[in-house]
């Protein structure tokens, strides 16, 4: 852990707080476009250090609190078969559907396997032939390299028993629908670095031109995260656009081209619903045709299931920015990790969780030091 | 994205779902969730003041001259076998150490056996010779016992039951909800162990890992810190749920806060990467052989020394302090210097790991 260490000191960390207060001479707000950084922020209180000048807003990139309600109501259909093998990341068990979570499944019997790669969940259908094992496939692009090799893997061990229900979803678009909205606020972004990490930047660029609004490539690191937001501050400050690179000892412009191909050959870009926010097009990305026989959602023709998500919580401003967990009347109170209302409070990326987890609330009423 | 979709005054969640109608793991994984399960259920039906407290063992007053320390403790860890341990050894030290908390000596203890059909008995032998090794060096006798047997698929091989009884130290009263403002907080070693060292045994790290459970009985190291120290309010295991949630219960029986401070909390570097990877904080992972004091302020000192001279607390090291507001709230000092608070786990993390 020596690596992660050094870009956790607080030194070096407090010096580029001091660079960022002799920068700002005005309000900016900026927005972290990921989950991970949105928790790294709260867990190590670094929004407290910031001048006031500076207002994060957290985005929408938490892959468990974008999955539409109707994905995981197809995903609590599949999973209560018979016969079938339900594999998915930790999280999204306690994503409510509308009438039930994964963990219930479970406890009614239902077959739910908690595992940290799809490449686990393609072992499981080598193992068990006469099941029929589902991943789901969930995430940002991050997570899009091992969920198509996943199906490249079972396509060549000839496995007739693994599908993957996918709800993949990507940031460009995502950031053009906050930049379009007329309720924007956001004058900056730090860019998710581990996205760009597989993707590269080479898609920012225009978004930021057109929209007139800088971008850094930002890391996940306390001393990652002030970079990022140094950068785009000293951008906003000389009245720059374009989009900075904070994140290049993970990051380069063309991103990993092999995984892209990768990626391509099995993925096409198609419109997809994020929890929340609503439809945004060709937002997601889904199996191309002729991967069918491996799209759980023919397979178990849950297609058609529809849902409508009802009106109680404030997840959606939250993933846009424009509210914080706490402005939200059922935060702490009809809405807590154990009970969530929404996925934001259930992610462990989500922000909700992280205002919860570590009590970003009722910390600047409580500590006089 | 047009201005209908940006439309998100009104929907976006589901319901809430509220689990009250079915058990599920979360309501045993020792967080939020079983403390809800213990408030509703056990509580009221069992309602006295012993078990009100709300300590790992109830201390009861049997007419004797000596107050007695009493608990009882399951077992259903998988796998049986692990790096540093078995679910022999935890059935033992489990016990041992929640009986020891009150500031007892453990002395007796029973143990229930539930055997799936088909258990070899070569395994049965090899956990058994266990807990004879860890009664052994705890000190204790196993003096009454029950096994039953179940059908091949009602049980996973093998769970225990063990109950305890020690008696209390005359003149101390060490219990959860005795912390004083301006104690200190005092942690016995490095934690995270068990937890991600069972994680491995079950081959779901996807890596090769050399952590070692740290299960252990802590009597020993209990009674030398009884004897450097009067002035010993707390005295808990952060098993499941981990230290945060050990010390967040704390603060409610106590009715009081803690602030403890980042740097000083020991996590040994490999269960730091682990935990890293998967995204687990080391703060709520499970351990089987610390434990955590809240000691008087000026008798700390003492009371470090005396358990370092120990097998078992040989890295203890000071982490914080109790204080007075805000009450029923864990807070940490960061690296960084900022400040958060440290909540109780809230349902499932870990299934099954004692």
């Amino acid at each position: 852990m020596k690596h992660v260490s050094e870009y956790r000191d607080a030194e070096l960390v407090k010096g580029v707080i001091e660079e960022i207060r002799r920068t700002v001479t005005r309000p900016w707000t900026l927005m972290e476009i990921c989950g991970g950084q949105t928790h790294a922020i709260v867990r190590h209180g670094i929004d407290q250090l910031l001048p006031s000048e500076i207002e994060l807003v957290h985005g929408p990139g938490c892959p468990v609190c974008v999955t539409p309600l109707e994905l995981i109501d197809k995903a609590l259909t599949i999973a209560s078969c018979p016969d079938v093998i339900f594999c998915s990341y930790g999280d999204m068990l306690r994503v409510p559907g509308s009438h039930a979570d994964l963990f219930s499944v479970k406890a009614q019997g239902g077959e739910v396997r908690v595992v940290y790669s799809p490449l686990d969940a393609v072992k499981i259908a080598q193992e068990n032939p006469d099941k029929q094992i589902v991943f789901f496939a969930i995430g940002f692009e991050t997570t899009a390299p091992p969920n198509v090799m996943s199906v490249l893997q079972a396509q060549r061990l000839g496995l007739t028993n693994y599908s993957i229900l996918v709800s993949h979803v990507r940031v460009p678009p995502a950031i053009r629908a906050i930049l379009s909205s007329p309720h924007n606020r956001v004058q900056g972004f730090l860019l998710a670095g581990h996205v760009n990490a597989v993707m590269g930047y080479w898609e920012y660029p225009p978004l930021a031109e057109e929209f007139k609004v800088p971008m850094a490539v930002t890391g996940f690191e306390p001393l990652d995260i002030v970079q990022g937001i140094l950068t785009t501050v000293q951008l906003l400050e000389a009245g720059k656009i374009g989009v900075a690179n904070a994140y290049s000892r993970a990051v380069s412009f063309e991103g990993n081209i092999p995984a892209q191909r990768t990626i391509e050959k099995v993925f096409m870009e198609c419109d997809r619903k994020w929890r929340g926010i609503g439809m945004i097009p060709m937002s997601g990305w889904c199996l191309r045709p002729e991967f069918d026989s491996f799209n759980a959602e023919k397979r178990f023709e849950v297609e058609s299931i529809r849902a409508d998500e009802s009106p109680l919580c404030i997840a959606g401003q939250i993933l846009q920015g424009m509210k914080k967990p706490h402005n939200c009347p059922a935060f702490r109170k009809e809405c807590s990790p154990e009970n969530p209302l929404g996925a934001t409070m259930v992610s462990s990326e989500g922000a909700c969780a992280a205002y919860y987890r570590y009590g970003r609330v009722e910390i600047k009423q409580s500590v006089t030091s | 994205m047009n201005e209908e979709t940006v439309n998100i005054e009104g929907a976006v969640c589901a319901p809430p779902l509220s689990h009250n109608e079915q058990i599920v793991m979360g309501h045993g994984a020792g967080g939020r969730m079983s403390h809800q399960l213990i408030q509703r259920a056990f509580l009221p039906a069992f309602k006295n003041p012993a078990l009100q407290v709300g300590d790992d063992a109830a201390l009861v007053d049997a007419g004797l001259c000596q107050q007695l320390s009493i608990s009882t403790d399951s077992h259903v860890v998988w796998p049986l076998f692990f790096p540093g341990g078995d679910i022999g050894r935890l059935a033992v030290c489990g016990t041992v150490n929640d009986v020891a908390m009150l500031g007892a000596k453990p002395l007796y203890l029973t143990a229930g056996f539930i055997l799936e059909e088909g258990l070899q008995m070569e395994t049965l032998q090899r956990v058994i010779a266990s807990m004879h090794d860890a009664a052994e060096e705890a000190r204790v006798q196993i003096v009454a016992g029950d096994t039953k047997v179940v059908q091949k698929g009602k049980a996973d091989g093998l769970y225990i039951t063990t109950a305890g009884v020690g008696v209390v130290r005359a003149g101390y009263a060490v219990s959860g909800a005795n912390a004083k403002a301006g104690d200190a907080v005092i942690l016995s070693g490095p934690v995270g162990d068990h937890g991600m060292a069972v994680l491995g045994a079950r081959g779901e790290l996807g890596f090769q890992s050399s952590i070692q459970s740290d299960i252990a009985p802590l009597n020993h190291l209990i009674e030398a810190m009884l004897d450097a120290s009067r002035n010993i309010h707390v005295l808990r295991d952060p098993t499941r749920g981990g230290l945060a949630t050990t010390l967040n219960e704390i603060t409610m029986q106590s009715n009081i806060g803690i602030m403890l401070d980042e740097k000083t909390i020991p996590v040994r570097p490999e269960v730091g990467a682990a935990c890293e990877m998967l995204g687990f904080d080391p703060l709520y992972v499970a351990n089987e052989g610390k434990l955590v004091a809240m000691v008087a302020h000026e008798d700390a000192d003492a009371v470090l020394t005396a358990m370092r001279a120990t097998r078992y607390g040989e890295e203890a090291v000071i982490i914080g302090k109790v204080t007075s507001e805000p009450r029923e709230r864990v807070l940490l000092k960061t690296a960084l210097g900022t400040t958060r608070v440290v909540d109780m786990l809230a349902g499932e993390m870990l299934p099954r790991i004692c």
